[in-house]
Formats: structure tokens, sequence, C-alpha cells
């Protein structure tokens, strides 16, 4: 089980090393072997994308998880955000969809359109 | 001709940060001109998170970074137009703008804040061989598209050029369904930050070439396939190295130009990032009242670091107005991009204005491990630090203390220097 990974916390990058007992080298700060931890036990993301919406000024309104959600649920998530249609006004913060694919997480709208 | 105090030319982060410090500093008599529909520039279409770390203490997306800013000109009742082209600049400050309400009309600024980003390298600028079809595009091109207009460009798609953008695309268009096929790199390390190759390129198993370049491009009307090659030390293709992929999309990420035209044509110096040789208060080094900031400057690598420089220029353009910044003709530092360096920003360091802190930014050449950055004032060294890591995808901000730098003047040079091995 032991790999090597680069870390997404922050721009630096470092270069992880975590064995087989989940002792993790190479990391610069503490943040480095919490997400190497939790990279090999339960790899989660951020998604960011669009949903549609009947906007006079844009066809698509931006969308993120409000947590990060599991990596192995990112395409199934996408499904589902492609199904929604959004009608103005949204507000950053509404929820979009709830629990999305029962991963615990809310999608919710990252931009403000009042029409 | 109507005169306005403090005109800014586009209403990206800079152009609000820069709006925002000026009536914070008390000129009330702003108007931004911005281009599109839309005051946020690049970030209306980077949907990402990763933005706001430094300035707002949180992780956010790009339109909610940008919302924030507009709040704050909406509550200060900054005036701003959109859909508004500026058309010129002289170096007097009068500016001419277009737009459908208006008409064309002529300002005289008594100051300007130079804020109009950055444009991406196109085909035409690196000339590839084959055919011309359609299907070729710049990758911040096919986010605008697809992030605000909701429209995939293509379903199977390769990417040239490492940087941010492509990266970030390459996941994007993945998760909207298109295949892409593989990043061509054709320098020997990525341009891109680490955590952009993690999270955009291998957690979705799409392979970076290095050392490859896009060496033919086939199809008529349409882009049916591409070919890559390995490239030699000198950046030629290698004959025999010709890998083919079948495409109907090739993204380009190969660099970002200041979008500068303006200032240019109305003859205000440039520097080696083809913005404005600015001096430390980001004001033109021979057009007073002049002041430039963001990607127009010089591309930065995040907007955390834009709107700071925004700031910057913002309050200096009200210190300029309320007659508080020196027109000093006494001692000045040149800045120099020494050995390892790609670039420094300020050009110019006007020793009478310069604060307790004199700021300079700049990027390296390539990627180096265990170096130190050197400051020297006229050959002397004043200042070195070590670094671990050090890349040209990310911009480095050193601050130096205003009494190191002597009266004098001179030159002021940041280098790399090898760490000697013990």
């Amino acid at each position: 089980m032991a790999r090597d990974l680069t870390c997404i916390i922050c721009p630096r990058g470092c270069h992880l090393h975590i064995d087989d007992n989940l002792n993790v080298t190479g990391n610069f700060c503490p943040r480095g072997a919490a997400y190497a931890k939790q990279e090999v036990l339960d790899p989660r993301r951020t998604l960011t994308t669009t949903v549609r919406c009947k906007s006079q000024l844009l066809e698509v309104c931006p969308v993120k998880t409000n947590a990060a959600m599991p990596k192995d649920k990112l395409f199934e998530a996408m499904k589902a955000v492609n199904e929604v249609t959004l009608t103005p006004p949204v507000h950053i913060g509404d929820i979009v969809i709830k629990d999305l694919c029962g991963t615990g997480v809310d999608l919710v709208a990252t931009r403000d359109i009042e029409k | 001709m109507e005169t306005r105090d403090l005109v800014i030319i586009g209403g990206g982060s800079a152009g609000m940060a820069a709006a925002v410090a000026a009536y914070d500093k008390g000129i009330r008599d702003i108007l931004i001109l911005e281009r599109t529909e839309f005051l946020g520039g690049i970030l209306n279409q980077c949907i990402h998170n990763g933005f706001g770390l430094t300035h707002f203490k949180e992780e956010l997306t790009g339109p909610e970074f940008l919302t924030r800013f507009v709040k704050q000109v909406q509550e200060r009742g900054i005036e701003y137009k959109l859909h508004t082209n500026v058309v010129a600049v002289t170096k007097d400050k009068k500016v001419s703008y277009v737009n459908a309400k208006d008409g064309a009309i002529t300002l005289q600024a008594k100051a300007i804040v130079m804020a109009a980003g950055c444009y991406e390298r196109n085909a035409g600028a690196i000339g590839i061989p084959g055919e011309r079809p359609a299907g070729v595009i710049t990758a911040g091109q096919a986010q605008l598209y697809l992030n605000e207009y909701g429209y995939l460009v293509g379903k199977k798609v390769f990417i040239l050029g490492s940087g941010d953008i492509g990266l970030i695309m390459a996941r994007r268009m993945t998760l909207e369904g298109a295949k892409v096929l593989g990043v061509a790199e054709l320098m020997p390390y990525s341009n891109g930050l680490n955590r952009n190759i993690q999270q955009c390129l291998i957690d979705f198993n799409i392979p970076l070439y290095l050392s490859h370049t896009v060496s033919k491009i086939i199809g008529k009307g349409k882009l049916e396939a591409i070919e890559i090659s390995q490239v030699d030390e000198k950046f030629r293709p290698i004959p025999g190295t010709e890998k083919r992929f079948d495409v109907d999309t090739l993204l380009l990420s190969i660099g970002l130009i200041p979008n500068n035209d303006l200032l240019d044509k109305a003859g205000v110096a440039k520097s080696s990032t083809r913005g404005a040789s600015v001096d430390e208060h980001m004001q033109s080094i021979n057009a007073p009242g002049i002041f430039s900031c963001g990607n127009v400057l010089h591309v930065h690598d995040l907007v955390d670091y834009v709107v700071a420089e925004g700031a910057v220029a913002g309050e200096a353009a009200a210190s300029y107005l309320q007659g508080t910044l020196k027109e000093s003709e006494g001692p000045c530092l040149e800045t120099v991009a020494g050995e390892g360096i790609g670039y420094v920003v300020p050009s110019r360091i006007n020793l009478a204005n310069a604060g307790e802190n004199v700021e300079l930014k700049f990027r390296v050449r390539k990627p180096s491990k265990n170096v130190y950055v050197t400051y020297s004032l006229n050959g002397q060294v004043l200042k070195k630090t070590l670094k671990p890591a050090i890349i040209p995808s990310e911009m480095e901000i050193a601050r130096l203390p205003r009494n190191l730098l002597g009266e004098e003047g001179g030159t002021l040079t940041v280098s790399l220097l090898a760490k000697e091995e013990n």
C-alpha cells in the first residue's frame, strides 16, 4: 500500500511518501501528513462545475461541493449535476443539490444571478 | 472635454482593487471602464477553487472571489461602464472609449490605472506545421465557452502546453464527458503547479509528455488528428519519435502576454514583461500619473497578489491626485534580472518615494533546488535567501528594507546562486 503522492493542499506541491504503516515523509507541514493519510484511506476532492440556468445573462451557473467528496463518485455526481436547471434569482451558497449522490456533501451555487 | 480624476481601464480583480483602494484614500471621482458585460475579468470563467487563501484567508472559487470585490465597488458607489472598449490612451492622459450608449467619447483623466489583464499566446505565435483547420483553440477561450456559455468545444482533446489553464481544462473537459488524450510540454518540466498535475492529470490518468511538441496538425476544414514528437535540447522535433492522436480539438496553453498595447502605442516605456516599466508605486517611469497593475503589468500566478498590487496602484494614484506622491528627480535604483531570473518588477525604485520596505516581484527561468536568491546593490550582495525549491510557474515576492538600499542609486540586481556543497 506504500505510495508516492503529490500534496495538493497548497501550491508548494510537496512530494510525499506514505508507507504501509501510514508513516508520511517529504511533507513540509502537518497538513501534508494529514492529506497523505486521507488520500490513501479515503481520497476526496472538491467538485467545481456548472449547472444549466435560465438566466438572461449566462447559460450556466457555477457550483461547488461545500466540502470534499469521495473521488470515485465524481463522475456519478456530474451525471446528477447535469440533470439540474436553475431559475434565477440564484445566490452564492444556495443549495442546488442536497446530499449529492449520498455523499453527505451539498452542491451549492458560487455566483449571484439575479435575472 | 469631460475631465475625470481617476479612470481605471479594466474592471477585473486588479482594476476593482485599485478603485476600492483609491476610494478609501479619499478619491471620489472614479470611473472604471470594462469591455465585457461583467465586472470580474478572467475570474468569471475560473469556476475552480483555490482563490483567496491569502487575501480572504479562505478558499474560494473565482466567481465567489470576484463577487466580494464587486460588492466593495458597489457599496462605495464607484461608477463603472460595462460593454465599454477603450480604444486609445495618450501620455497626457486622454482616454478614448466606445460603447453603444455613449458612442465614441474622449475623456481627460487626471490619473489612469491600467488594469487590462493579459491575453493568450495563440497558434500563430508558435507556427505549428500542418493544416489550419477549425478545432485549434486556446485553453482560456475553451474555458470561457464552457464555463459561461455551457458549450463544450470538443469530445476528443489533446492539449499543448502544461500551463495551469491547460491542466484545469483537462480536468474540466474530462468531467464534462470529453476524452483528453494527453498533454504535451516542450520543456523537460511542467509549467503548471505540482498540485494541478496531480489533481487534473494523474487523477484522471491523462498522460503528460514532457520534452514533446505538436509537430503536425492534420485536417481539412475540421481538425482530424495531431502528431506529437519528442524534442532535442534545442527544442527541435526528433525524427522517428512521432505519435499520432485522432482528436477533434487541440487546446493551446502556451503562455500569457500582458494586454498592454494601449500604453505601448501611447509611448509609455515598457519592460521585458511587455507591461509598462514602473516604479515602486506602479507608476510609469516616463508617464507620470499613469499606473499599472495586475496581469497587464506582468502575469501573476495568484489573484491574491493581483489585488494586492491593484491596491498599491490605486493608493498611489490617490496620492498622485492629492499631490503627496513626490515628482522626484532624485536618485533611483534600476532593477536588473541577473543570472537565472526572468524579470523583476518594478523596473525602478525611486528612493525619495520608497516606503519602509521595497517589494520586488520576479520569476526564475527554470526549476532549481537549493539555491540562494541574492539581492545586490551596485554589485555588493545586500541579502541572500536560501530556497529549497524554486520554479518558474510561481511568482516570487521579496521585501527589502528601504534602509538597506542607501541613497546613491545605481542598480539592484536579483540573481540565483548555487549553494555550495559542504
